[in-house]
């Protein structure tokens, strides 16, 4: 679902992204238990795990790319593909689903147009399903931007993207106002 | 003799100092504490904690506001403890920023104590009801939720003034055997699921050779419903690290590892700052509190495995290898974390290690039942009033748990289940809600203590439905190493999906049953010996409800979506209200020619907003199974 963007961006944003993952690099010895927590900070910079920073990670732990690929696809928390701008995250741990979880995924499928795990084509927003929160009381849970809202119905879900737009427009006019 | 009469020294005036500092704090000024765990936060707690400071700061109050951890009474968040000079301590629930104004204005200042928002004082007093007034009070018996929501769970003060690190310090002053025997004695067992005594698992441990060793946290609550571990994590991090500290004493490690699931963000920030804090205070670290003892703990973030779960996967995982278990013996006691002997305890397990060691393993043993001492911690969610934790002895039943400590089904609905020890427990129904909840009966029941998870299930719940769901959930997280494991789940799951569908055929309940015999006796670990219990447990007390779905192509809990449509009554629909319409999220309802709203079922994604939104004097809108029975 995502836009490619054009070659020239490309190679540009894979330069940054390797070069992001060997300053991160530097911070570590090149033992394999490092391996996890390399993965977790170059996702929290770049916002998911690319091609190029694997290999840059490969080769400082001395391991076979594959290998790291592998525990990437092993642990639910590592992304491959790029994060919109606001992530959606739907908890569907059993209270949450007994309250309507699924029905709460429904909705923002429908409205963003995407499936989990997936980007929509403007990133903005990127969804995907949490297997529980721990905020079960306030069940049916959906984390918007790392900030568990409770009671997220499908209602809830139109209010939350309406809030974003206005927040959009908002933007837009003051940006326009300041040019 | 020398050495431990200095480690009392030194203990003593860290005590003292976290005491006199907390009295200047709590007890000459009033003290505003909001519960600002994650449920918290979920709830707007952040929003009620600016509004308290804005409105002090404007009114130039000499106030604090401290963010504490959870109460346990999750249902009635935001929670705020309020306490002031010449009042017992009160707890204001559902607070909002409106209500955190009125408070200052007319408690903080005037002497109005606003008894309309009250939700009960902490101390019985003659002016308020409190807690020990609620029927539930009676059954609760806290000891490791004590602190929670009452002190600052990133102020090392504020718990070693409520006896935190006391048991480290009388540890220190006993030889190592002598904590391994207490914990032994007091017949702890490990808070996880599976009940292995503590004591014992320390003592195989202390009894390798070899000088390295390794005591690991298991902070990896992977069990969907289950947040007591967060909870406690984000409120009392302290005395987790106490535990901690204690159990590398009793078996000789040098070094220990907290695994905490990354999903838990706030418990990592405040474990991260609780730990600096300690070892500030040389409570940690090197020759701890001046004894000959060194300990360090490094925090370790999981990436969102359940599997990881298992101490084996568990183990991989810290390597920097994928979370796969492995066959068991040996076990990790004797070769763990490096080919180390290391010790996994989960984070329940060694939060009550302190006051075994405080109190003594006679106290503890005083509580809950022979076999299974001490108390139980519960994360009661779903359809239930109190959601929230609770802390009971071991041998209460169900049905005290349920409907004494969380008063029952909400909306006058009738109870169906409870479904104990998430995706590897079970569902028991009402004729097992006398069962004592200790490890053995639960497991006689078929049904596992698990990590603690309690979601009650009402008239609402598909029991097919909910069995497919765990299924889909083991299904996706098994690691894929052993074939029964792998494979089993995954038919085992599009038999439950065909189910309820409407499709498949009674045959398939006997090919269910079989299946689940196989993946129990093919898998290595508690993953896949456990995923079928969802379905055993469901098909021994609800078969009739499979056999609805399987017949009829009828849901009787009117819950899974295929089987069932939305139907508006015509006689019921009132012509001048337009409520459903504008609230249904994808036009598919209309008015025909007489204004009488008619849902059209090819649009129609059964949301169910349309149901809520029909106002109750007309209730017009109702669920039917099988789908054909909506009228033309």
């Amino acid at each position: 679902m995502n836009i490619i963007p054009d070659q020239v961006n490309l190679v540009e944003e894979e330069e940054y992204n390797r070069k992001t993952a060997r300053s991160i690099l530097k911070g570590f010895t090149k033992k394999r238990p490092n391996l996890i927590p390399i993965l977790q900070k170059v996702q929290s910079s770049l916002g998911y795990l690319p091609r190029e920073a694997m290999t840059e990670i490969a080769e400082h732990l001395n391991i076979a790319p594959v290998d790291v690929y592998g525990v990437i696809t092993f642990y639910n928390q590592f992304r491959l593909n790029p994060p919109g701008k606001h992530s959606i995250r739907v908890c569907l741990g059993t209270a949450c689903h007994m309250k309507g979880g699924y029905i709460t995924l429904d909705a923002w499928k429908r409205r963003l147009e995407i499936n989990p795990g997936e980007t929509t084509a403007d990133r903005e927003f990127d969804l995907d399903t949490v297997a529980c929160v721990g905020c079960c009381t306030m069940a049916p849970v959906t984390v918007v931007d790392d900030k568990p809202e409770g009671g997220v119905e499908p209602t809830k879900v139109d209010g939350i993207l309406l809030a974003f737009e206005l927040e959009r427009a908002e933007n837009d006019k003051e940006k326009s106002e300041d040019d | 003799m020398t050495e431990q009469s200095a480690i009392a020294d030194t203990f003593r005036e860290i005590k003292e100092t976290a005491e006199s500092v907390c009295r200047e704090l709590l007890h000459n000024k009033p003290v505003i504490m909001v519960g600002a765990a994650t449920c918290g936060r979920a709830a707007g707690a952040r929003e009620v904690i600016n509004a308290f400071r804005d409105e002090l700061s404007k009114r130039k109050i000499d106030c604090a506001v401290i963010e504490v951890g959870c109460m346990g009474h999750c249902y009635a968040e935001p929670l705020v403890i309020i306490s002031k000079p010449g009042y017992p301590p009160i707890c204001y629930g559902y607070v909002n920023p409106v209500i955190a104004e009125r408070l200052v204005k007319e408690f903080i200042l005037g002497d109005n104590t606003c008894p309309e928002f009250v939700l009960a004082a902490l101390e019985p007093n003659d002016i308020l009801p409190s807690f020990s007034d609620f029927p539930r009070a009676q059954y609760e018996q806290k000891i490791i939720l004590k602190n929670c929501g009452h002190i600052d769970p990133e102020d090392i003060g504020q718990s070693i003034n409520a006896d935190g690190y006391a048991g480290l310090a009388k540890a220190l002053q006993m030889n190592p055997e002598e904590v391994v025997e207490e914990v032994a004695n007091s017949g702890l067992r490990g808070r996880g699921g599976a009940g292995f005594p503590t004591g014992q698992k320390w003592r195989l441990c202390r009894e390798e050779p070899g000088k390295t060793k390794y005591i690991i946290c298991n902070a990896d609550e992977g069990d969907p419903g289950a947040f007591m571990d967060r909870s406690i994590l984000e409120s009392d991090p302290h005395a987790v690290i106490e535990g901690m500290i204690i159990g590398g004493y009793a078996i000789g490690a040098s070094s220990g590892y907290i695994y905490v699931r990354a999903e838990y963000p706030l418990a990592v920030k405040r474990m991260e700052t609780a730990l600096r804090q300690a070892k500030k205070l040389n409570l940690l670290g090197k020759n701890i509190l001046g004894s000959d003892y060194s300990f360090n703990i490094k925090l370790f973030q999981g990436s969102g495995a359940f599997v990881c779960g298992e101490e084996t996967a568990l183990i991989a995982s810290l390597e920097g290898r994928m979370g796969m278990p492995r066959d068991r013996p040996p076990y990790p006691t004797s070769q763990g974390l490096d080919g180390k002997p290391t010790v996994v305890n989960n984070v329940k397990t060694l939060a009550f290690v302190p006051p075994i060691i405080r109190n003594g393993f006679a106290w503890f043993k005083s509580t809950g039942t022979e076999a299974s001492p001490g108390t139980a911690v519960f994360a009661l969610a779903g359809k239930i009033v109190n959601t929230g934790l609770v802390e009971v002895p071991m041998g209460t039943t169900l049905r005290q748990i349920l409907f004494d400590v969380g008063s029952g089904i909400p909306e006058g609905k009738q109870f169906k289940a409870v479904q104990i020890g998430g995706p590897s427990g079970g569902c028991l129904p009402e004729t097992s809600l006398d069962l004592p909840v200790d490890f053995d009966s639960l497991h006689q029941a078929g049904a596992i203590m698990g990590s603690g998870g309690m979601v009650v299930l009402d008239e609402d719940d598909c029991m097919v439905e909910i069995a497919r769901y765990f299924l889909e959930f083991t299904q996706r997280e098994s690691c894929g190493k052993c074939t029964f494991c792998r494979l089993g789940t995954k038919q085992m799951l599009e038999i439950l999906s065909d189910f309820t569908l409407g499709q498949g055929s009674m045959e398939d309940i006997d090919r269910l049953e079989q299946l689940a015999e196989e993946v129990k006796d093919g898998s290595l670990c508690r993953l896949g010996q456990t995923a079928p219990n969802p379905i055993l447990t469901t098909l021994r007390y609800f078969r009739d409800e499979y056999e609805a779905h399987i017949e009829l192509g009828k849901c009787p809990a009117l819950m899974c979506q295929h089987l069932i449509a939305y139907y508006i009554l015509p006689d019921k629909c009132e012509r001048s209200c337009d409520a459903c319409v504008g609230t249904c999220t994808v036009e598919a309802i209309s008015s025909n020619k007489k204004r009488i709203k008619v849902i059209d079922q090819e649009k129609c994604v059964k949301c169910s907003t349309c149901l809520a939104a029909c106002p109750p004097q007309y209730n017009a809108i109702v669920k039917l199974s099988p789908p054909s029975e909506v009228p033309d």
